[in-house]
């Protein structure tokens, strides 16, 4: 059974998304969904000051098994992206929820995080695909 | 070994180099190169010898079996490539005179009419070079359409998660937003979600029928009443046309647009990157788009249909008609097969594939869609073998390679975990279908009894695993000479 943090909130389409301090908002893949795809090789990031509507697809992980895209959890604009991914794209497989994160943005409206699944609701989802 | 590591510096092949009066020399100064060009020096029987080797390595169908699913890795016959190598079609200039070429394009004018029966189309063009150049000219027709109406609007393109992914991407290189429809638990679009999605911005719904997931989609007319209804177009993908030729009719389904693999479907070769064909079928509403030339006959003469026959056409997708020699192939492949036989293609294609599946089902091997009859390929997952055994999808068919037989596709589609989409083909025997299902069954009992020869396969193949992750991160494609 893979890892689910359960201060985190989650999408049916697998990301995780970590409230900071900042009001900032930082957008992963979960351990769950690194582990279908298997060993990342390419990550293609947003532009930063990109703004993003929730569902939009705005970034890329490709696996040697499959190239998947990843949704906008929330609409916002990108404040920041982790470049040090276009390097060490393992990242993703060996910490999905810390070093993994892909990019980070400012919300427009901070109540639609609450909208998302919480770690028990996700867990069902990855049941259900089991 | 690469053929630059037998070279040795200042070893020649006079036999091979240019004769001194074909140089060319009225390259303008500035474009000659500075410095020598990195070819390797060996001599012709080295090279004879390098490339022959290369060929033994070869895992092909002409030497083992390939139940590649999705791909239909069946036998090419040798009459195809016999007849299309005669003289009068392999030395005919694309522009010589319709008069003098009347032979060949009454065999193009013969494919076309053969396409319309076999899809339930209303008019065919052959020149799309490949399949996706196909799934192009089809979108691109479906964009001509709404425009030609002025339906400026429809600017969305639904396609099932089930479908090939070159689907989407055609979507996208026209200009469109795709929007994914899901599969319900059964492997059929679901409907209700479907109706949900569609509207006034929908441009059409690209479909691939029999899906990948190797079932027949049983709401097929469903579907088409909702896209229509809405008024988008609706596009077959015929990638897997090889299970329902002479069955069923893409046409009769109501489906506007169809785009045919001739390598899959019709035995052309296959692999290597190509030549290819994907010809394209319409019905009326969208036949004025079609693109040019196509054959036309008038009264026992045919000649090509050019700009000034079709002026609302999308036009040329190349200088001239598509990849001529594979259609020749195609086209006597259909004749040599008749219409009674291409039915017989997809029942053997059908019949093999359903086969396979019942003796692994009955070896205790765990389909993704049990309760479905297969089409001409099906869908088996691993998982439980990957929780138990720690062995996976991978591993067995590295171990499959072992024992003499290519391995299925593995982890496509991705909706199954731990997959293997397997397509026999119709042109194998009952005897090596038995010896792959065998096989199959031997190395299930290896993950008992000794898994790390699975987990390590292949022991016997000229090369072992290959590291495919490292391969992806460091690309490494050119050859550079270490030494200077």
């Amino acid at each position: 059974m893979s890892e689910i943090p359960s201060e985190l909130r989650y999408t049916k389409s697998h990301e995780w998304v970590r409230s900071m301090e900042d009001g900032h908002l930082e957008i992963g893949i979960s351990d769950h969904a690194q582990e279908m795809l298997g060993d990342m090789v390419y990550v293609e990031l947003p532009e930063v000051g990109a703004t993003v509507n929730t569902g939009d697809d705005c970034a890329v992980v490709e696996s040697v098994k499959a190239a998947s895209d990843v949704y906008a959890p929330i609409s916002g604009e990108i404040v920041e992206v982790n470049s040090m991914l276009s390097e060490a794209p393992e990242t993703i497989n060996s910490d999905p929820y810390g070093e993994g994160w892909l990019f980070r943005l400012q919300p427009v409206d901070d109540n639609e995080v609450d909208e998302l699944l919480d770690a028990e609701g996700y867990s069902e989802v990855v049941e259900a695909e089991n | 070994m690469l053929i630059f590591e037998k070279s040795l510096n200042g070893r020649t092949n006079p036999s091979q180099a240019p004769s001194e009066d074909s140089v060319i020399d009225d390259i303008p100064q500035h474009l000659l190169r500075a410095d020598e060009p990195q070819l390797p020096s060996v001599s012709e029987l080295q090279a004879v010898r390098h490339y022959t080797r290369l060929s033994q390595k070869n895992f092909s169908i002409d030497t083992n079996f390939y139940p590649l699913g999705s791909c239909t890795m069946k036998y090419n016959p040798r009459a195809c490539n016999k007849y299309a190598m005669l003289p009068g079609f392999l030395n005919r200039h694309p522009y010589s005179s319709e008069r003098t070429g009347q032979g060949f394009l009454a065999c193009m004018y013969e494919l076309q009419q053969m396409l319309l029966d076999i899809t339930g189309m209303r008019a065919v063009s052959l020149c799309p070079l490949a399949g996706a150049q196909g799934e192009f000219t089809g979108v691109a027709m479906i964009k001509a359409y709404h425009q030609s109406r002025g339906d400026a609007e429809r600017s969305e393109i639904l396609v099932p998660d089930a479908a090939h992914g070159t689907n989407p991407a055609t979507a996208t290189m026209c200009g469109f937003k795709v929007k994914e429809i899901p599969t319900d638990e059964n492997g059929d679009v679901d409907v209700g979600i479907l109706r949900q999605v569609v509207g006034p911005n929908t441009a059409g719904l690209m479909l691939t029928n029999p899906s990948t997931l190797g079932v027949f989609e049983r709401h097929i007319l469903e579907v088409e009443e909702i896209v229509h209804t809405a008024g988008g177009l609706l596009y077959y993908d015929g990638a897997n046309l090889n299970a329902i030729m002479g069955k069923v009719k893409p046409g009769d389904m109501g489906f506007d647009v169809i785009h045919m693999n001739l390598h899959k479907t019709f035995s052309t070769p296959h692999g290597g990157g190509g030549p290819g064909a994907g010809p394209v079928g319409v019905n009326e509403r969208l036949r004025p788009f079609l693109p040019i030339p196509y054959v036309i006959e008038t009264s026992g003469e045919y000649r090509w249909a050019k700009e000034d026959d079709c002026p609302r056409s999308i036009g040329r997708l190349s200088a001239n008609m598509g990849n001529a020699g594979v259609l020749i192939r195609a086209y006597i492949y259909a004749r040599l097969l008749g219409r009674e036989g291409m039915r017989r293609v997809a029942e053997f294609a059908t019949l093999n594939a359903n086969y396979m599946m019942r003796k692994l089902q009955e070896r205790g091997v765990d389909m993704a869609f049990p309760g479905r009859r297969a089409t001409h390929e099906f869908i088996v997952t691993l998982k439980k073998l990957k929780d138990k055994q720690g062995v996976s999808a991978m591993d067995v068919a590295k171990r499959l390679l072992d024992k003499g037989h290519h391995a299925p596709t593995v982890y496509f589609p991705l909706l199954v975990p731990e997959c293997f989409l397997i397509e026999p083909t119709e042109t194998e025997s009952r005897q090596e279908l038995d010896s792959f299902i065998s096989a199959f069954a031997e190395i299930l009992q290896e993950t008992e009894t000794d898994p790390d020869l699975v987990r390590h396969a292949p022991h016997s193949t000229p090369v072992r695993r290959l590291d495919e992750v490292r391969a992806a991160r460091e690309l490494d494609l050119a050859w550079r000479d270490e030494s200077n």
